[in-house]
């Protein structure tokens, strides 16, 4: 797999070791690829609920919001 | 905003031209006539207040339910969504087949028959509801039906027509987008088929110090003989949210679901559903969906146990019995209240009932005036 190098400060990366030490982790790089997968999926997950009410189009949004004045919701 | 369940919101219904021509060829389709139940389950899946659900359920998604909560796609889901073919009905379905969904010779949706399966009510009685005991509503239902069962997705061209309360409801694109237009970022759902009175104000109440807004959600499709009809309830919430609550954070909007009363299998079922709403939160009391004897007082809570936070991804919030308690002087739960019973302000439902067919109101500490006055109308009248 095609890698990259990423720096981050020497004071983080010496807590990482040690929390990498007897936790199943290879190596410091192993546990960053594992927390970062992890937030990653996480903040896209959120960025793709953002959206809402699905993949409606700002017209649909629109005639909605239309409906819900109409009926006094908003 | 929170995901809908299984991730993506369903809409099945038909648009434009494609809605034109699936209605000419549906004419010339085998009819099947839908039950009430069903009827109330094509609308709930057309909009996609049941995502991820696109149709009647298979035999894999429905075996799945009943042995293990789950979808065969992986999903919760705990009560089976299914269609039968009709008592008198001969006909030989077979996949690839087409049917049209039928309410009053009206033509409501198209299915793609992807499973013709048999089935075995007493199995699926006793998963679901805990019981074969004719005198639970959905057995007896259940009992109705015949055991062939059709799987597939359907596609709607006819949404289902109601006569009443149109104003009140909203399919769940519109309540996530009503709730991102008013910037409630978390919001809980109360379900109800019962008048609210003050144990359920102070639940909700609880619930919505917690939150941004509080949508009461009543169940109004079908239920069982002897509950509450939907025009009085309607009457009775309005009464409470004009006199009792803060608007700028209620809503309330019809669901429109047939009650299963399964007790704690509904209890998930109606907090899945309504997080294709858009809610965060939902309300679980004692005895959610129960109907008798039938369930333990808080098997509707113990249930969640059984899924993982991510799994459900609704927030449960769980509530214990509550009453107005005399020597406290305020509304508290067996949680809070240090007193004995004889402090406690508790009607049993027949009491209730006797006090207002006599058109006695309630103490105000068990109900709102505005609401006993609505609900002694109601007993008094043919009607009850």
């Amino acid at each position: 797999m095609d890698k990259v190098t990423i720096k981050i400060p020497r004071q983080l990366y010496e807590k990482i070791q040690l929390l990498v030490e007897d936790s199943g982790f290879s190596s410091p790089t192993e546990f960053i690829t594992y927390v970062l997968r992890d937030l990653v999926g996480e903040q896209l997950k959120e960025k793709q609920a953002e959206k809402g009410a699905g993949d409606l189009t700002n017209d649909e949004i629109a005639a909605i919001k239309q409906r819900l004045r109409n009926l006094g919701y908003l | 905003m929170i995901r809908p369940h299984g991730g993506r919101l369903i809409d099945r219904h038909a648009k434009g031209e494609m809605r034109e021509a699936m209605l000419a060829k549906a004419n010339e389709l085998p009819k099947i006539q839908v039950n009430e139940r069903e009827l109330a389950d094509i609308e709930m899946i057309g909009c996609g207040a049941m995502s991820p659900l696109e149709g009647f359920m298979n035999r894999d998604d429905y075996l799945g339910v009943l042995n293990n909560m789950h979808l065969a796609s992986g999903p919760v889901w705990t009560l089976p969504i299914t269609l039968s073919v009709k008592p008198g009905d001969d006909r030989q379905y077979k996949t690839g087949d087409q049917i049209a969904l039928v309410d009053q010779g009206a033509i409501l949706a198209v299915m793609d028959v992807e499973d013709v399966y048999k089935v075995d009510h007493l199995t699926e009685a006793q998963k679901v509801y805990l019981t074969d005991d004719p005198a639970h509503p959905s057995v007896a239902f259940l009992q109705s039906l015949t055991d062939t069962y059709l799987g597939g997705p359907i596609t709607v061209l006819n949404k289902v027509q109601h006569p009443d309360f149109n104003e009140f409801r909203l399919e769940p694109k519109e309540t996530r987008v009503l709730f991102k237009a008013k910037g409630w970022n978390s919001i809980v759902a109360f379900q109800t088929r019962n008048p609210i009175h003050r144990a359920h104000e102070y639940l909700q109440k609880c619930a919505l110090e917690q939150v941004d807004a509080l949508l009461i959600h009543p169940l109004m499709g079908a239920t069982k003989k002897g509950d509450i009809p939907g025009d009085v309830r309607m009457a009775c919430y309005k009464a409470l949210i004009d006199g009792y609550y803060a608007k700028e954070r209620v809503a309330i909007s019809i669901f429109p679901a047939a009650m299963r009363y399964a007790g704690p299998r509904e209890a998930i079922f109606h907090a899945l559903v309504r997080k294709n709403y858009g809610c965060t939160h939902f309300i679980v009391g004692r005895d959610h969906a129960g109907v008798g004897t039938y369930y333990g007082t808080y098997d509707a809570q113990y249930i969640f146990d059984n899924f993982t936070r991510e799994e459900i991804d609704i927030t449960p919030m769980m509530f214990e019995h509550s009453f107005f308690c005399n020597a406290c002087g305020n509304m508290a739960s067996i949680k809070t209240c240090p007193h004995g019973k004889e402090e406690r302000v508790f009607l049993s439902g027949t009491k209730v009932r006797e006090m207002l067919a006599a058109g006695q109101r309630p103490p105000v500490e068990f109900t709102r005036p505005e609401v006993a006055d609505i609900l002694m109308k109601f007993y008094q009248s043919e009607e009850a």
